[in-house]
């Protein structure tokens, strides 16, 4: 790899006051014709490519992204990475994330840090107490590590949460996966970026898809906005935009597209070291490694791709985060966003082939894409590469919604999606 | 957020109501007779509209009533409201 990264090279440029670090990717124009295109430069579509180029030895291929890498969902979400998910299909794609994550600094030899500060749900009602405990079962059948922790438990691990039985919705007890963590949502972007570039992909920003052209059932090519490019593969990987995507092909998908906010707070000396997720209340609280804490809010219930989100969604989240953390009530919010989520009727993740033959597509990733960034790239570059789908993914075809064989998390999981 | 103008109720804040999804996706006459390709089609295919959408709304903390709602999914201005049963007053 040139240009590596290590103490080495850090304290060399620290001798010339870092101003001689080279760009870690290029910035080429687009060529007319490759071997598989990649429509959508985040994380996911980053991941793809650069496993595309890494195990499956396709290095002549481009990451096509309108606006800049890693500026949609990757760089809006709550970073929070975890795999205890109930259903066998969905335990099996989050884990395999999981186990990348573990050893994807070293790999890409870009710091992504990842932090394994565990992730920890909390019960607030006899429903969430059966249910968190039998996906606490159900993730142990499956070899993913799960505890179910009472009430003092949890207090012992957050002390700062208010365990007062006298609360609207007191904390009842708790679910704790000492794996699950977070990672900087940039750095992995970033990371897999420089590492796919390095590889020979072409990476195009400001170069926004205008059409899919088909000729009879076969993808042949893409209209962008720096003009038409030749591909028999085309993988899309679009979050939020998936539809508009779709529609230009003739397609439709079991999407509905939705604002979900984030807001982070002022930053503040360490005080929560965990992650800390409630969805009967719905909040989820962590703290960044500049001190702010990063707060989710839910999706909005209809329709929109405003990138805002509504101020009622953000109330009732700080209204939870108030109750169950008096310690926070006098500290201020810096900033809120939104990012457009893709949510299936079945809140699990299509990652599959089309009618349309070379055109393929990882959407539907709803309120919880982040989390399976390194895995979700790795099975679309298998799905992609052999026109089959990887055995983790095979479940997740687009083909669900005929059949009738949903990965229905909704409900299921740890979280509402 | 946005306001919504209820055909019966008028003006009111977008939080009393509830979103019903795409409209005018009309239920199949023979239900027995469908595939499971166009039961598929009906239940989970949305278009996901990102510009002008036509869609149902329910008044669900006020009248309780339905209607449809001509709105653009880009900006969330709504263009037209009219009662279930009327046609669109713009070009569908």
């Amino acid at each position: 790899m040139k240009n590596k990264y290590s103490i080495f090279s850090l304290i060399k440029n620290a001798f010339s006051s870092h101003e001689n670090w080279q760009r870690a990717w290029r910035d080429p124009e687009p060529k007319k014709e490759y071997d598989a295109i990649i429509v959508g430069g985040g994380g996911h579509g980053l991941a793809t490519a650069y496993y595309l180029a890494k195990k499956h030895k396709m290095t002549n291929i481009a990451v096509v992204e309108k606006g800049w890498i890693g500026g949609g969902n990757t760089g809006r979400n709550t970073t929070i990475i975890r795999s205890n998910y109930l259903w066998d299909a969905s335990a099996g794609l989050y884990d395999h994330a999981l186990k990348i994550w573990e050893s994807l600094s070293q790999e890409l030899n870009y710091n992504v840090m990842f932090s394994q500060r565990g992730v920890m749900n909390l019960a607030h009602n006899l429903q969430d107490v059966r249910d968190l405990k039998r996906r606490t079962h159900a993730n142990r059948l499956n070899g993913i590590d799960a505890v179910w922790l009472n009430t003092d438990e949890v207090k012992k691990f957050c002390p700062i949460i208010n365990t007062s039985p006298d609360i609207r919705y007191p904390v009842l007890g708790g679910t704790l996966q000492k794996r699950a963590g977070t990672a900087r949502h940039d750095a992995v972007a970033w990371g897999y970026a420089r590492g796919a570039d390095q590889l020979g992909v072409d990476i195009i920003q400001n170069c926004e898809v205008k059409g899919i052209k088909r000729d009879g059932d076969q993808v042949i090519g893409i209209e962008t906005s720096k003009g038409y490019i030749k591909s028999k593969k085309i993988g899309v990987v679009a979050a939020g935009h998936s539809s508009v995507i779709a529609n230009m092909a003739g397609l439709k998908l079991p999407l509905e597209s939705k604002p979900l906010q984030a807001l982070v707070s002022e930053p503040v000396k360490p005080i929560i070291d965990t992650v800390v997720m409630s969805n009967a209340v719905h909040a989820y609280v962590s703290q960044s490694d500049k001190g702010e804490l990063v707060i989710g809010a839910g999706t909005d219930s209809y329709i929109s791709y405003t990138q805002k989100g509504s101020h009622n969604i953000v109330e009732e989240t700080l209204r939870a985060i108030l109750e169950l953390y008096p310690i926070f009530s006098r500290m201020k919010m810096l900033r809120q966003w939104g990012g457009i989520v893709d949510i299936c009727p079945d809140a699990s993740p299509i990652i599959s082939k089309t009618q349309v033959k070379g055109l393929y597509f990882n959407c539907g990733w709803g309120t919880g894409g982040f989390k399976a960034t390194p895995g979700s790239g790795d099975l679309f570059a298998h799905t992609i590469a052999n026109d089959e789908p990887h055995k983790l993914n095979a479940a997740f075809n687009i083909n669900r919604f005929v059949s009738g064989d949903l990965v229905d998390e909704h409900g299921a999981a740890a979280v509402a999606h | 957020m946005f306001i919504i103008n209820c055909p019966y109720c008028g003006e009111r804040d977008q939080t009393e109501f509830s979103s019903g999804g795409e409209a005018h996706i009309v239920r199949p006459k023979q239900p027995t007779e469908l595939s499971d390709d166009e039961w598929a089609e009906f239940l989970f295919m949305r278009k996901n509209i990102k510009g002008i959408q036509f869609e149902r709304w329910n008044h669900s903390h006020g009248c309780r009533k339905w209607f449809n709602v001509v709105r653009d999914t880009s900006n969330d201005k709504i263009h037209a409201v009219y009662k279930m049963g009327e046609k669109p007053p713009v070009n569908k």
